[in-house]
């Protein structure tokens, strides 16, 4: 099984799909925007949005005609998640800091 | 070990970690339980919009597990099951896969605090009840316990940048 997490690091092994998703750090941005400068054909940059989508990287909403692209967040922090481990980087913070505590009240 | 560590029966429906802590057990269940806010990592481990600069548990069985934004607004994690002071402690966790709060989720967090000498305390998490993520059991199940490589790197760099 290929979890979002496995797909949004294939997604990202590519670099005009990083440049893309650069792009919309600063925020929502169309297609012919997002295209705008860049080396790749609008086409080209539709089909890269479509599979940071299914990655869970960019979400799309209308505004009015106009359809935009923005980072998916809740992706973004999954990804972090799967890389840190959930339990590990919270209990690991949770010692460092029992652990100044401890030291702290001995020192009283 | 000293670190957090990956037990290696594996049970799909849970997760089982281990630290110890160079602290009395009261200090490491204050520091859990009231002062979680401090040490949670907030900025990535949270569910609403708004930036979270605090995460409670309200000190009674019953009692709602949540994290509070910049705005005011609060979110809800899960809830208080069993609260015994300087031992155990066990949460719901309803936290969709989708990190978003579904009350009726009811995934389990039981923490185990036990004295290791005089000034030191092992602390046992077990997230458990997994399979109640269905289809998406195994993903989020990965999400939980693997091991936090990047963390670990960076606390031993902030280490060697204190010392």
């Amino acid at each position: 099984m290929v979890t979002y997490e496995e797909r949004a690091l294939d997604a990202l092994g590519d670099p005009t799909r990083r440049a893309v998703l650069k792009r919309l750090r600063g925020g929502g941005r169309s297609v012919g925007e997002i295209a705008e400068g860049m080396e790749v054909s609008r086409p080209a940059v539709s089909q890269h949005l479509k599979i940071l989508k299914a990655a869970r990287l960019v979400t799309v909403h209308a505004e009015g005609t106009r359809r935009v692209y923005a980072v998916d967040t809740r992706g973004i922090e999954s990804l972090r998640k799967w890389l840190e481990g959930f339990w590990d980087e919270a209990l690991t913070a949770f010692k460092a800091m029992a652990e100044r505590e401890a030291s702290r009240e001995r020192k009283q | 070990m000293t670190e957090p560590t990956m037990s290696s029966g594996v049970d799909p429906n849970s997760v089982r970690k281990v630290v110890s802590v160079q602290a009395a057990q009261a200090v490491a269940w204050r520091v859990f339980t009231e002062h979680m806010g401090v040490w949670w990592p907030l900025a990535f481990y949270k569910i609403g919009k708004a930036n979270a600069v605090d995460a409670v548990i309200e000190p009674r069985v019953g009692g709602r597990w949540y994290e509070r934004g910049d705005d005011g607004s609060t979110c809800q994690w899960g809830s208080v099951l069993a609260w015994e002071p300087h031992s155990r402690l066990v949460l719901s966790w309803d936290i969709s896969a989708d990190w978003q709060y579904d009350p009726t989720l009811k995934t389990e967090i039981e923490v185990r605090f036990s004295a290791d000498g005089s000034d030191r305390t092992r602390v046992e998490l077990e997230h458990r009840h997994l399979e109640r993520y269905g289809a998406r059991r195994d993903e989020m199940r990965r999400i939980y316990d693997t091991e936090g490589d990047w963390g670990r790197v960076l606390e031993a760099f902030a280490r060697a940048a204190a010392a």
